[in-house]
């Protein structure tokens, strides 16, 4: 396992770009550049990324970077790849779409592309909203929370894509934070080096949709893995694993309690105790099921 | 025929001097630094320099003072001042 | 096979529908990657292309993707590569898939797509019909329209050479049914020929590289937007007499063109035109000789290749010695009247002699025109030159208004 001090040197995403004090996807993108290096297509659908990257004729990446429509980017990234083979050029190509462009409107894209079984690594970094358009809930919000469209809280559980796309038998599938940040690393280089379509699930902070003070987009994440709200695994030819960072917290007993999760956010101010009750049945059943499915072959 | 096309390349500071967006700043204390790279690592900025030797010194041209370093410093090597 | 085929060099014949047509062309054009989506009429074209690549051993991808949004992203990852791709749609699919086409022109791709037109639901309708062909000319693409197999054969090969050239994408239309499913016999030039009028390694600026690295169709703030498109237009704008040029190089080397933009038919001593596009162009020409024969009319036929760019230059010189012409739409803007109709009237205006334009809506959906329909149109164009008749803001051919009576229900 990588260490901390083992991350490279290099940076592939550069300083004065435009993202928001504190964000979490530039943590993650950052370091899942650092895993791929320079020899990586990126494909961006519409989301925070594509301001994040800066405005014409200006560019934050030092790699060949494709912009696409909402939905498209899976299949773009597909073309890009078929293309790149028949010019006998073996570079990775890979999507940094949002948890808007991959859980909802690019759904159909990003199984149309995996079910193909593309070679291509497909990341999904998941701050749990369309935070680009100003706070509005995806499939990905989890239940209670407050944005734009859920004023009073969203009336329904967070989809779990990760267990969705291993359902269609791809080599590797994984979900990781931008808390753990060399279970992140390792996981990129792993998937870096495998065959056919990959999905990683990195869960990313958003400061100013999770009304998050800037300083804590790293504790939030770390504390969603400890209260069990985000659990960290990967599903490999098949064969479903918890990540270190989670392991321990499979256990009722070890989890931190969720409202240390929540204090920290003003997305999930407004809960009262019986939404609370709620949001904990899920994190026990999921943490059981997991704990279950440990180690064996799910798919 | 004139044939054009747009192309964005690469730049630091894309956006700007983004420091400028700063209301205070991470100030690093090297005496109590113990040199773990952490602030480095979770900088969303890229911008904390890390040296050979793992020192680490803040790019306040574009530091947008977030503060993640200071509050994920395990020793509390890292000040927030009003800039 | 023309006589100077014969003399320029080996060419096959082969007995197939446009869509069988269309496939052999992007096979010659030697197209790295296809995203490939059914739809009538036009699924066979993929049915083909797939055929090739599995019993013929093509270095050729396809992508049989999940919807026509991703046919068109297939074919922008492939081309922001530098590979040369296509696709191919129509009506509902192209709907389907219009925010792909309009992110595709203005990222300067030269993607080429050929779209088998066919009229929109709702009512679900499968005739042919070309306004679908005809919403790309507002997305930053070209739009080519050939008449018979063969010039679909050439003009695809034609595309690949415009947009190349141009960084602008090409629709490359043909009439659904009528044509994608129609036998006519086509000659293939040498696989030579193509190659050297479309070469694949030349300069691609606009390709993604790790050795150069850049940014595709980022952000851009609103001061800068509106160049992007003036550059978008400016280019189709000037590439009026690129389409010629290309049409003619392409007779230098096979012995056939077309007429570049616009194909004039008996236009010489002509006083009154019908504009028409496509298949039934042939049956225009029929009709212009026809009334010549039969009642003395100066009929000529206008047939437009090229919608975009919009062969205004041309028009215009052909126009100055018109007295009235006829635009012929199978394609309506509602409560206005054809779309190619507006389009002859705004290039028209300027003119000091210019013509009377009539605009005559029909053929929607796949219904019948026949010749006699436009004999009737050339005599009546006749009686607007000589003031017997007066010009009317759209007139419908073949429109059974006792139907509307029949079977519509007033509320």
């Amino acid at each position: 396992m990588t260490s901390i001090k083992q991350l490279p040197y290099e940076e592939y995403f550069l300083a004065g770009n435009g993202s928001c004090p504190g964000c979490g996807l530039t943590i993650g993108l950052r370091n899942v550049l650092k895993a791929l290096g320079k020899e990586v297509y990126m494909v961006v659908p519409a989301s925070c990324s594509s301001v994040v990257q800066s405005p014409f004729p200006n560019s934050s990446a030092t790699v060949p970077l494709l912009n696409t429509p909402f939905a498209a980017s899976a299949a773009a990234a597909s073309g890009m790849v078929r293309a790149l083979k028949v010019m006998g050029k073996d570079s990775v190509v890979m999507v940094w779409a949002g948890d808007g462009g991959t859980f909802d409107i690019g759904l159909a894209t990003v199984s149309g592309a995996a079910e193909r079984n593309e070679d291509l690594l497909y990341i999904c970094y998941d701050n749990e909203a369309y935070m680009n358009t100003g706070g509005h809930r995806s499939s990905a919000t989890p239940l209670g929370t407050f944005t734009g469209t859920t004023p009073t809280g969203k009336k329904e559980n967070k989809k779990n894509i990760p267990l969705i796309m291993a359902a269609h038998g791809i080599p590797y599938v994984a979900t990781a934070s931008i808390a753990f940040i060399t279970d992140l690393y390792d996981k990129i280089l792993k998937a870096k080096d495998m065959k056919g379509f990959r999905y990683i699930q990195i869960f990313s902070p958003c400061t100013p949709g999770w009304l998050l003070p800037t300083e804590k987009s790293v504790e939030s994440a770390k504390l969603a893995v400890q209260t069990g709200m985000y659990p960290l695994f990967e599903i490999e030819n098949g064969i479903f694993k918890i990540s270190a960072p989670s392991k321990a917290y499979l256990k009722k007993e070890k989890r931190k309690p969720l409202t240390d999760y929540f204090k920290l956010q003003g997305r999930f101010k407004h809960l009262k105790e019986e939404d609370i009750k709620l949001i904990e049945k899920w994190v026990d059943e999921i943490s059981e099921e997991y704990a279950s499915m440990d180690g064996k072959k799910v798919v | 025929m004139r044939v054009l096309i747009p192309k964005s390349k690469p730049s630091k500071g894309a956006v700007g001097k983004t420091g400028l967006w700063r209301t205070s700043k991470p100030v690093v204390n090297h005496d109590k630094c113990i040199k773990c790279v952490i602030c480095w690592a979770f900088c969303p900025e890229t911008t904390i320099f890390r040296f050979q030797d793992n020192s680490v010194d803040i790019d306040y041209e574009y530091c947008k003072g977030c503060g993640v370093c200071a509050n994920e410093c395990p020793v509390n090597a890292i000040e927030m001042v009003e800039d | 096979m023309s006589i100077i085929e014969e003399k320029k060099g080996v060419s096959s014949v082969k007995v197939v529908t446009a869509n069988e047509a269309v496939a052999l062309a992007v096979k010659c054009a030697k197209v790295d990657v296809v995203g490939a989506y059914p739809i009538s009429p036009q699924t066979s074209i993929m049915e083909y292309l797939t055929k090739y690549i599995e019993t013929e051993n093509l270095s050729m991808e396809i992508v049989r993707v999940e919807s026509e949004h991703s046919a068109m992203a297939v074919a922008m990852g492939a081309s922001s590569v530098g590979a040369r791709a296509f696709t191919a749609t129509a009506s509902q699919g192209l709907l389907y898939m219009a925010e792909m086409v309009y992110w595709v022109g203005g990222s300067r791709l030269p993607i080429v797509m050929a779209i088998t037109s066919r009229a929109m639901g709702a009512p679900w309708i499968l005739g042919n019909e070309h306004t679908d062909i005809l919403l790309p000319r507002e997305w930053g693409w070209m739009v080519l329209f050939p008449e018979d197999n063969q010039e679909v054969f050439d003009t695809i090969i034609q595309a690949y050479r415009i947009a190349d050239k141009t960084l602008i994408p090409v629709v490359v239309g043909l009439d659904g049914f009528i044509l994608s499913h129609t036998t006519m016999p086509i000659s293939i030039p040498d696989q030579s020929v193509i190659d050297s009028f479309i070469p694949k390694d030349v300069p691609k600026p606009y390709a993604l590289d790790i050795s150069n690295p850049f940014t595709h169709g980022n952000a851009v703030h609103s001061n800068l937007y509106l160049e992007f498109r003036y550059d978008i237009f400016r280019t189709i704008e000037e590439s009026e007499d690129l389409v010629d040029q290309v049409d003619k190089e392409w007779e230098k080397i096979t012995g056939r063109s077309y007429g570049g933009v616009i194909e004039e038919y008996l236009l010489d001593d002509a006083e009154v035109a019908i504009v028409i596009m496509g298949a039934s162009s042939g049956d225009a020409k029929q009709a212009a000789k026809n009334v010549r024969e039969k009642y003395g009319i100066k009929a000529g036929v206008i047939r437009l290749r090229s919608i975009r760019p919009f062969p205004v230059k041309r028009l215009s010189r052909i126009a100055n010695n018109l007295k009235a012409i006829g635009v012929f739409d199978r394609n309506m803007s509602p409560g206005l009247g054809g779309m190619i109709a507006t389009e002859v009237k705004f290039a028209l205006y300027d003119l000091k002699n210019k013509p009377l334009v009539q605009s005559y809506i029909g053929g929607l959906g796949g219904k019948d025109v026949k010749i006699v329909d436009f004999e009737k149109i050339f005599t009546e164009l006749k009686e607007i030159v000589d003031g017997k008749v007066g010009v009317e803001k759209v007139k419908w051919v073949g429109l059974d208004l006792a139907a509307v009576d029949s079977y519509f229900e007033e509320v």
